[in-house]
């Protein structure tokens, strides 16, 4: 019997622990991404790391501003939002009002399908086929620029903007509709009058994460956007994303370089990136209940 | 003249309608165009066979077992310590900042950058810990990532057993972890095992993460340890479609083949015992 306590007490405090260690392990990479990152702002001042216009880490000394890569992260990110928001925010309400219910199913698995497709095989098939299609629909010397890494980004931002909006529009209550259907209302006049306002924190929260997981995606944009580590001044330039950066450039840093603290601390400039977004998210998520 | 509602409806349905198509063709044009023109390249040496003629020709064995090995790791680290998260989640926490704070973490650590994972790794095990360049560090990196996914679909697994369950077995004289261990779990595994296998489909596709952890650019045989480096399937079809010119296209969209086949395989597993789950469910 106090055998069996005690086997009790060891397994509940190990849940405990398991339980606590997501907390950690965030608190961990931000720690570490400090601890390599923060190295570098001894030698550059944070705005003209933040601000400065030349990226040129390999040089001698090396130039360390990261504008062009900010620019080209939201030049690339603008574009997706763009696309994927009134897309994806219309087969939300598709799924979650128009659609027969045997038809639905097939559709959220197909969406989770997208979803699920790796973004190298994105930004390979981004590579064999849009990427020749944009050089020629616009006379360019490339097709790899930031509008071919917006359009295939769109499409990875879709399955979240959908996934999280049609579950806004599923929790607005049943009520709501039937009151306005009762009133004479269509139901197109009951979606757009009464359930997408009714559900409009949890669609921005739908809308906040799909762009975050733009901002966060690495591997198809850096095999389409040209990498080019300029300034652009339009989107069918090739541009160079933050998250690109860190995967092309890392491979060659020597641990402990200035180059290597500064790819770190385009990390920790990500991570915060993605900590707001996911905070405030979760915020309006959590306002709707 | 007032616009006929009726009217404006049947416009706006077809526009929804015309979204919805946008959304969900190019993932069957995918598809269909990777297989098309992937499967002429699979053949029993690709899939057999080291990489020949600095990977212009001869197979993508050492990719397919590297990333194997990978997932596998992964999911060791991740699915006890995910599930028991998930166990204290339903079960365990009540509603007080420390939960809420949990709850947040989970978020945030699903959405962080896959990238800054694979920075994060670097520096915690392949630098600090001196693990190396191994499929050690790639796959705790890999694990670390997996686990948001692990722990929110096991949780709504062991939310979704009824009360009553637990009320009953409560009633009878049996602890809360017995009631735990024999009843909320064995009526949850359908769940857990979907999580399971999204994760595992989540850790075989990515490429970020194990860039600086693991990935080996060309590495014609098996890793012999967890110390080892090792090729990876993404890893290698970003590698031949960017950085080895004269790939042939047939052996790029081949490998595409074998990798979008493992994914999605794995996430249609995952729906099918989620469906068979929900349709057998006896409450």
């Amino acid at each position: 019997m106090i055998m069996r306590k005690f086997k009790e007490f060891i397994i509940e405090k190990l849940i405990f622990c398991c339980g606590i260690a997501v907390i950690f392990f965030v608190a961990l990479i931000f720690l570490f991404l400090l601890k390599e990152g923060l190295a570098l702002f001894k030698i550059v001042s944070i705005p003209s790391f933040l601000f400065g216009k030349n990226w040129y880490p390999i040089s001698e000394p090396p130039q360390l501003g990261i504008l062009p890569l900010i620019l080209g992260s939201l030049y690339v990110t603008v574009g997706a939002a763009i696309i994927s928001i009134p897309i994806g925010v219309a087969c939300a309400v598709y799924i979650a009002e128009v659609a027969p219910q045997n038809i639905k199913e097939l559709l959220k698995s197909g969406i989770e399908l997208l979803a699920a497709i790796p973004s190298v095989v994105l930004g390979f098939i981004g590579m064999v086929t849009l990427v020749p299609w944009v050089k020629h629909a616009f006379g360019l010397p490339t097709g790899l620029t930031a509008v071919s890494g917006s359009i295939i980004l769109a499409f990875m931002a879709m399955p979240t903007i959908v996934s999280i909006a049609e579950d806004a529009l599923y929790s607005v209550p049943r009520a709501y509709k039937e009151g306005a259907l009762a009133l004479g209302a269509t139901h197109w006049q009951a979606i757009y009058r009464v359930i997408l306002p009714a559900a409009s924190s949890g669609i921005l929260a739908a809308v906040m994460l799909g762009i975050g997981r733009v901002i966060g995606e690495t591997m198809a944009v850096m095999m389409i956007t040209g990498n080019s580590a300029v300034i652009p001044s339009s989107i069918l330039q090739p541009v160079r994303t933050l998250t690109a950066t860190i995967a092309a450039e890392m491979g060659e840093a020597v641990v402990g370089s200035e180059h290597y603290f500064a790819l770190f601390a385009i990390g920790i400039v990500l991570f915060l990136i993605s900590f707001a977004v996911n905070v405030t998210a979760d915020i309006f998520l959590h306002k709707k209940r | 003249m007032r616009r006929n509602p009726q009217k404006t409806q049947s416009i706006a349905f077809f526009f929804l309608f015309l979204a919805t198509f946008l959304v969900v063709l190019p993932v069957g044009l995918i598809v269909l165009v990777i297989i098309q023109k992937g499967l002429p390249a699979i053949n029993w040496q690709f899939l057999s066979d080291i990489p020949r003629q600095g990977m212009r020709a001869g197979g993508i064995f050492p990719a397919i077992v590297g990333t194997l090995y990978l997932v596998s790791g992964a999911i060791i680290f991740a699915l006890p310590i995910g599930l028991l998260a998930a166990v204290y989640l339903s079960e365990y926490s009540k509603d007080t900042l420390l939960t809420r704070m949990i709850k947040l973490a989970i978020v945030n650590l699903a959405g962080v950058p896959s990238v800054v994972y694979g920075l994060f790794g670097l520096a915690l095990f392949v630098v600090f810990l001196k693990f190396g360049a191994s499929i050690l560090s790639g796959s705790l990196t890999l694990g670390i990532m997996i686990l948001p996914i692990i722990i929110t679909t096991s949780r709504e697994a062991l939310e979704s057993v009824p009360y009553s369950f637990r009320e009953v077995s409560l009633s009878l004289g049996a602890s809360k972890w017995q009631t735990i261990r024999h009843i909320v779990l064995p009526n949850a595994i359908p769940g857990i095992l979907t999580g399971t296998i999204l994760g595992l489909g989540r850790a075989a596709g990515e490429t970020a993460p194990i860039l600086f952890t693991v990935a080996a650019f060309y590495l014609p045989r098996l890793p012999g340890s967890v110390f080892d480096q090792a090729m990876a399937l993404p890893y290698h079809l970003y590698v031949i479609s960017t950085q080895v010119p004269n790939v042939d296209e047939k052996t790029r969209y081949g490998t595409a083949l074998v990798l979008l086949t493992l994914v999605l395989f794995m996430n249609l597993v995952a729906i099918v015992i989620r469906y068979q789950f929900r349709k057998k469910k006896k409450w």
